[in-house]
């Protein structure tokens, strides 16, 4: 019963970097903590009353000392702040060779997808020493990803893209757990990251579950709701066509708009171009394609996204 | 502060103005609403701890058995949370301490608006039962955040009912904030000019432009969520083209400063107990009162620091950081000039003097902490975990309940015309310092280990230090219930108080206690500064009582 943990296990890059952070903001609580409780413990056993001290003209202020302590505590605080902000920039920027899993997070599981089509829930399949990149969305309302080991979360909003990026450097299984509120089960909205080396890793892809890749499942389902009776080469509307979109910067008229803007494609474009197809038309062309809103859920998205990356331009689309 | 004419003893004192039910119920005297509002933020003070102490019980094991579904664990650290916010830390020391005390310190006969005063401890009622009703029967699961869209489309509780609850009791807020600002302006006596007002008095302005001007924010988020869940506006959810995370940014545009609503109170009594029982003048006054207004002001900016992981932009997080950082130097001062206040004092160990004591050491722990979560590195790990939970506990908690307790036994004798006992009162301050650091201490390891918030079950490894929080909460408990019972006791069994038992210097303390019904038979003549104390006088004062 003793030997209880009193610090996480650490097993991700960014784990050491926020550790360092965390002990250097600790030195600086435990330095001025140190410094109030001797001073305290000083003064109030040397002026206690009836102690036989000089109390002769308590100063009732002193200018140098008020400066210094607002000089002093606030340099520290800003080296502090440029330490932990430029860890932060680490932890948020994911580096773009990334290996990216899908996550949709909805009341109360994390459904997990792989580039390749292997699906998991509520666990986590990862090879050591690979930047992992999750994408990440809800179906309902906010949820957040949290893995100790890696000392990070990300929230999943609904209606919008997150990511979440770490490089394990440890094999073991790791705590998973939902972070924000979320309801009834929102303490049961938990898991495992399994790290494995790189061997172990490709036999568990290939071991059950689909081997056709996310692209490949979004292609199929592009055909199967005739996207491709629009966007095909056998067009029956005039739309454009996809391919070497993603990734590119697409001219487009919001409401009231004379002149078209350049917007970035990236999934929160296709995203929208999807479920929103009004928000943003493309210059040049008419506003006839329909919302499918309520027809698409989450895990499609993200394979329509996936596949129309596959087609789009970039090195980020090489898959 | 030495008063040019001496009051006239023998005057009838406002406990003694009205006995019925009636004279009560529709004083509009500031010290009889005072106590109107104690007996209430007791009452709701008690059911948020029995909240809490039962969730306690339920965190002993890994998993879920004292409670029987999950559900009504949620409800739980919803009620705990609402009621302790908004119906005990909220009005804590403004509406009780602020209330009796503000006129009396500005040599004042009552508040600027006397009936407006009593319609505030109306509303802060009506809000209360009315919240209180809906979290008892039937409840509510949001947790006081009440985050979008799972309150808004998805939570199928009274939501409704408690953010009309919450709304109601903002406008006491607003108005007891208006009333404090517009007496402080214009009723100080002659020669109580500003840079003679007590710290308690700073604080109490400060504290009232926070109400005054973030509590509109609360209630237009909370219509918000209203015109949403009700009627289906979008304004939150995603699927009607609202933004969940704007949700965030409203709430924490009021929840930030409401932070420091729930501190900078104890701040004032901090410096009214410290320099009393050190004898000496408060070091660096000027620094104390615009510390306090520098908090005030810029803890409107940093709301941002509860949303770095929300989605929010990379840069906004860095700007909110920095300001983060920055907020924090104020409190440091604060800290240094009470340490520094003790110097060359003539230092007695009261009840008061061991709660101010207490306050500061944990008020420093829990400031200190914040800069762990103002880190951005480090936020996203500790963020939505128990070490943000230990921390604001420690400020909260740790720094507000000690103060308000601390303010109480300080002033009891002037609020009742009694003493506490001594003893009693020592050993409660001791009981509830050692209860607190046991029941939050362990939860920053908790937090840093990773065990989420707001959680039902946990995981095994969390035991051992989840059973050594619950263990201290017990002992918190006691020490909380017996100043209820030695106070109460005191009011029949204590033996009377003097007009001035700690030879303090405030204008409270120069007319009898309890005081009469208009504060002062003749009004005041204030000549010098607040804190005119001698520690030598006081070491040669007791010797020659030996
Ligand atoms: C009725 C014909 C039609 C169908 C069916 C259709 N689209 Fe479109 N789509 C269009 C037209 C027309 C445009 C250009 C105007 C606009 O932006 O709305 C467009 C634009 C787009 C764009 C933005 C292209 C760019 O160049 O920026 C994307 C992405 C897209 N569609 C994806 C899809 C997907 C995925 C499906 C199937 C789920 C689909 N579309 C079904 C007609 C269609
Ligand atoms: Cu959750
Ligand atoms: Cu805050």
């Amino acid at each position: 019963m003793w030997n209880f943990p009193l610090f996480p296990e650490r097993a991700s890059t960014g784990a050491h970097d926020v550790d360092f952070v965390f002990f250097c903001v600790m030195l600086v609580i435990l330095f001025f903590l140190g410094l109030i409780l001797s001073l305290f413990v000083t003064f109030l056993i040397r002026y206690r009353r009836g102690t036989k001290v000089n109390r002769s003209e308590p100063p009732d202020t002193n200018l140098k000392i008020e400066v210094a302590w607002v000089v002093i505590p606030l340099i520290i605080s800003i080296l502090l702040y440029v330490l932990a902000t430029s860890v932060f920039f680490r932890l948020y920027r994911a580096p773009g060779d990334a290996y990216v899993v899908n996550v949709v997070g909805k009341r109360w599981m994390f459904t997990l997808q792989h580039p390749e089509g292997k699906r998991e829930i509520n666990e986590l399949h990862v090879p050591i020493g690979r930047p992992v990149q999750l994408q990440m969305i809800s179906q309902d309302v906010i949820h957040s990803f949290f893995v100790p080991a890696f000392r990070t979360k990300q929230d999943l909003l609904p209606g919008r893209y997150t990511t979440l990026w770490f490089e394990p450097t440890k094999v073991g299984k790791y705590h998973l757990f939902c972070a924000e509120y979320c309801g009834t089960n929102h303490s049961r909205m938990a898991g495992s990251v399994y790290v494995m080396e790189p061997a172990d890793y490709e036999r568990w892809l290939e071991v059950g579950g689909s081997n056709i890749t996310l692209a490949k499942q979004g292609e199929a389902l592009f055909q199967a709701r005739h996207c491709g009776g629009c966007h095909g080469p056998s067009q029956a509307v005039r739309a454009p066509l996809l391919d070497g979109v993603y990734g590119s910067q697409v001219p487009v008229l919001r409401e009231g708009d004379k002149v078209p803007h350049f917007v970035a494609a990236d999934q929160r474009y296709i995203r929208d171009s999807i479920l929103e197809p009004k928000k943003e038309i493309v210059a040049g062309y008419e506003p006839l394609m329909p919302s499918y809103r309520d027809q698409l859920g989450e895990d499609d998205l993200l394979k329509l996204i996936a596949y129309i990356k596959s087609i789009g331009l970039g090195k980020e689309a090489a898959r | 502060m030495t008063l040019v004419r001496e009051p006239v003893t023998a005057h009838e004192d406002y406990l003694d103005a009205g006995y019925s039910l009636k004279s009560w119920l529709l004083t509009t005297d500031h010290k009889r609403i005072g106590l109107l509002y104690m007996a209430s933020i007791t009452f709701f003070f008690f059911v948020g701890g029995a909240a809490a102490t039962i969730m306690r019980l339920e965190l002993m094991t890994p998993r879920g058995d004292v409670l029987y579904t999950p559900d009504s664990y949620n409800r739980l650290f919803t009620l705990h949370g609402v009621i302790m916010v908004w119906f005990f830390l909220i009005p804590s020391i403004p509406a009780v301490l602020g209330n009796f005390l503000l006129p009396i310190m500005i040599g004042a006969r009552d508040l600027a608006f006397p009936r407006l005063n009593l319609l505030s401890w109306y509303i802060y009622i009506v809000g209360g039962l009315l919240v209180l009703g809906v979290l008892i029967f039937g409840g509510v699961d949001t947790g006081w955040t009440f985050y979008v869209p799972f309150s808004s489309m998805f939570s199928n509780t009274n939501v409704i009912g408690a953010a009309v609850g919450v709304f109601i009791v903002g406008f006491s807020s607003i108005l007891t904030g208006l009333n404090f600002i517009v007496t402080t302006h214009t009723m100080r006596c002659e020669g109580m000019t500003w840079e003679r007002l007590p710290l308690f008095v700073w604080s109490m302005y400060a504290t009232s432009l926070i109400l005054v001007l973030a509590t509109p924010v609360l209630a237009i988020t909370l219509a918000l969520l209203a015109a949403e869940r009700i009627w289906g506006v979008g304004i939150f959810d995603p699927k009607l083209g609202g933004d969940p995370v704007l949700f965030q940014h409203l709430f924490w545009f009021y929840s930030h400063p409401a932070v420091y609503v729930m501190i900078l109170p104890g701040f004032g009594v901090i410096s009214e107990i410290v320099p009393c029982f050190s004898r000496r003048t408060i070091f660096g006054y000027k620094f104390m009162a615009g510390a306090l207004l520098t908090i005030a002001l810029v803890g409107f900016v940093v709301w941002g620091h509860h949303m770095f992981v929300s989605g929010q932009s990379m840069y906004a997080g860095m700007v909110f950081s920095l300001l983060s950082f920055i907020v924090a130097i104020p409190s440091g001062i604060k800290v240094f000039n009470w340490t520094a206040t003790l110097y060359k004092g003539s230092i007695r160990f009261d009840t008061p003097m061991l709660y101010a004591l207490g306050f500061i050491g944990l008020f420093t722990i829990g400031g200190l902490t914040g800069l762990v979560l103002a880190s951005l590195g480090v936020n996203p790990h500790v963020h939505d975990t128990y070490f943000v939970v230990a921390h604001f506990h420690y400020i909260m908690v740790g720094g507000m309940v000690m103060a308000y307790l601390g303010g109480i036994h300080f002033w009891w004798p002037k609020l009742s015309g009694r003493m506490y006992p001594e003893l009693w009162g020592k050993l409660a301050a001791l009981t509830v310092f050692i209860g607190f650091n046991l029941t939050f201490f362990p939860q920053f390891v908790l937090g840093y280990l990773g065990m989420p918030r707001r959680v039902y079950e946990y995981a095994p490894e969390f035991q051992v230090l989840n059973v050594m929080s619950t263990a201290g909460a017990s002992i918190l408990a006691v020490g909380y219930v017996l100043p209820l019972a030695y106070l109460l006791l005191s009011l029949r069994y204590g033996s009377r108080a003097t007009a001035n038992p700690w030879r303090a210097t405030g204008l409270e303390w120069q007319t009898e206690s309890p005081p009469p019904t208009e504060n002062f038979v003749e009004p005041p003549v204030v000549i010098e500064g607040p804190y005119a104390y001698s520690p030598e006088a006081a070491e040669e004062a007791d010797h020659g009582h030996h």
